[in-house]
C-alpha cells in the first residue's frame, strides 16, 4: 500500500515531466545508432559486438538515470517527508525504485530486441539478450540508487555516483553480456541467467534498506 | 550548536522557539523530528506516531497538484487518503479552486498554504513548525494560528520556531542564544 502510493506518485511525476523521463531511452537509442554507424558495414563484426554494446549502453543509461533519482525530492523536501512518515521507509523506497525502473529500465528492455535487430545481432541471441536485460536492469537500478542516495545531499554527485556504482555494476555486466554472447554462439545461457537472478534477489533484499539508511544520512547537513 | 536545553512539552502546550539567525532553531526542530542525530543528549517523543514536521522546504512536488500531494502524504502514513477529507483540508487553508493546478503554477503563498493543509489532515499529536508564516499574508497567518490553537485544545502539542511575536498569552517561550 505504501509502496504502491509512492510508486503511483513517482509515475505521475514522470508522466508530467515526460521529456526528462525519456532521457535514458533517448540516450540508449542514440548511442546504439552511433555505434552501428561507427562500426560501418562489416556485418559480421557488428553482429558479434552488438549484444555486448547493447549491454554496455544499457548499463550507462541506467547509471545516468540513477544520478538524478533523488535530487528533485531532496530539493523540494518531499524526501524528508518520506523519511519521516514512510512506515516502514524501505517499502516507500521500494515503491520509488520500482517506479524508477518502469520509467528508466523497462523501456530499454522493450526496445532492446529492436536495437539488436538494427545492429545485426544474431537472431538466436535476441531472446536471451532481452531476458538478461529484464533481469539485469532492475539490479542496476537498485545499485545505482544506493550510490545516488549516498550522494543525495551533495547537490551534483555525478561522477561520484559513477565511481561508487561502477564496481558493483561489473558483475551484472559480466553475466548479462556473457549470457547474450553465449546464446549468440548457440549454447545454453541458463547458468549466467541464474547468476543474474541471484544478484537481483540480493539487490531487492538489501538495496531498499541501504538506500533508506543512506537517505537518512543525507538529511544531516 | 546549542547546549543545555531541557524541556518537557505536555499535551495542549504550544512552545515558541525564538533566537537570532543561526542559533539552531531549525536544528532543534530537526532533532525532535528525528531527521538530525543529536550529538549528545536525547529526545523522547511519546506515542507511536511520528511528529509532523513543516520545514523550510515545502515538501510538495511542484509537478503535482495540492490534492495529489496531500493524498500521497496521507497514503505514506498508511492512512486512507479520502478525497473528501483532503478537499476539506485544502478548503480550510483557503485553497478552494486551485487544488487541480500543479503546485509550480501557484504563488509562494499558495504553495505554503498547500503545505499547511498537511496540518489540517494530520493525526500527529506533535507538530514542529519551522517559520510557518513565511510567505503568508495576514489571513494565512490567522489560519495557521487558529489551526495550531485548535490542535492544542484537542490535546496536541506544537513547537513553533519563529521570528515574530505570535501574541499568544498562554504560549511557552524558548530563547536560543546566538
Amino acid at each position: 500500500m505504501i509502496a504502491l502510493a509512492q510508486a503511483g506518485r513517482d509515475l505521475r511525476i514522470a508522466f508530467r515531466s515526460r521529456g526528462e523521463a525519456a532521457h535514458p531511452l533517448a540516450f540508449f537509442a542514440l548511442a546504439a545508432t552511433l555505434f552501428g554507424l561507427g562500426l560501418g558495414s562489416d556485418l559480421e563484426t557488428l553482429g558479434l559486438v552488438a549484444v555486448v554494446a547493447i549491454w554496455v549502453i544499457a548499463l550507462l543509461s541506467c547509471m545516468l538515470a540513477a544520478e538524478s533519482l533523488f535530487r528533485r525530492d531532496f530539493e523540494d523536501g518531499t524526501l524528508e517527508q518520506m523519511l519521516l512518515h514512510g512506515r516502514p521507509v524501505f517499502l516507500a523506497v521500494l515503491g520509488k525504485l520500482a517506479a524508477h525502473w518502469c520509467v528508466s529500465g523497462l523501456p530499454l528492455v522493450l526496445f532492446a530486441p529492436l536495437v539488436g535487430f538494427m545492429l545485426q545481432a544474431p537472431a538466436q541471441a535476441l531472446p536471451v539478450l532481452t531476458l538478461s536485460l529484464l533481469i539485469g536492469t532492475p539490479t542496476l537500478t537498485m545499485v545505482g540508487a544506493v550510490a545516488a542516495a549516498l550522494t543525495a545531499g551533495l547537490g551534483r554527485g555525478g561522477l561520484l555516483v559513477a565511481l561508487i556504482a561502477l564496481p558493483l555494476y561489473v558483475p551484472v555486466l559480466v553475466f548479462g553480456a556473457g549470457a547474450s554472447v553465449v546464446a549468440a554462439s548457440g549454447l545454453s545461457a541458463l547458468p549466467q541467467l541464474l547468476w543474474l537472478l541471484a544478484m537481483l534477489a540480493a539487490a531487492v533484499t538489501f538495496a531498499p534498506f541501504a538506500v533508506g539508511f543512506a537517505l537518512r544520512l543525507s538529511q544531516e547537513y | 550548536m546549542f547546549q543545555g536545553i531541557d524541556f518537557d512539552l505536555e499535551p495542549g502546550e504550544l512552545m515558541e522557539v525564538h533566537g537570532p539567525n543561526g542559533s539552531g532553531k531549525t536544528t532543534l526542530l530537526r532533532c525532535i523530528a528525528g531527521l538530525f542525530k543529536e550529538e549528545s543528549g536525547h529526545v523522547d517523543v511519546a506515542g507511536e506516531e511520528r511528529p509532523l514536521y513543516l520545514g523550510h522546504k515545502p515538501g510538495l512536488s511542484l509537478l503535482l497538484t495540492p490534492l495529489e500531494n496531500l493524498r500521497w502524504y496521507l497514503a505514506l502514513q498508511g492512512r486512507e487518503p479520502r478525497r473528501e477529507d483532503c478537499l476539506s483540508a485544502l478548503r480550510r487553508v483557503g485553497l478552494n479552486g486551485s487544488h487541480l493546478v500543479p503546485c509550480r503554477s501557484l504563488s509562494a503563498g499558495q504553495q505554503r498554504r498547500a503545505a499547511l493543509a498537511r496540518l489540517v489532515a494530520s493525526s500527529a499529536p506533535l507538530w514542529l513548525l519551522d517559520e510557518p508564516f513565511a510567505a503568508l499574508d495576514e489571513s494565512g497567518r490567522e489560519i495557521v494560528l487558529s489551526i495550531a490553537q485548535a490542535h492544542c485544545h484537542g490535546g496536541g502539542a506544537v513547537v513553533c520556531a519563529t521570528h515574530e511575536d505570535l501574541g499568544l498569552a498562554d504560549a511557552r517561550r524558548l530563547e536560543l542564544a546566538a
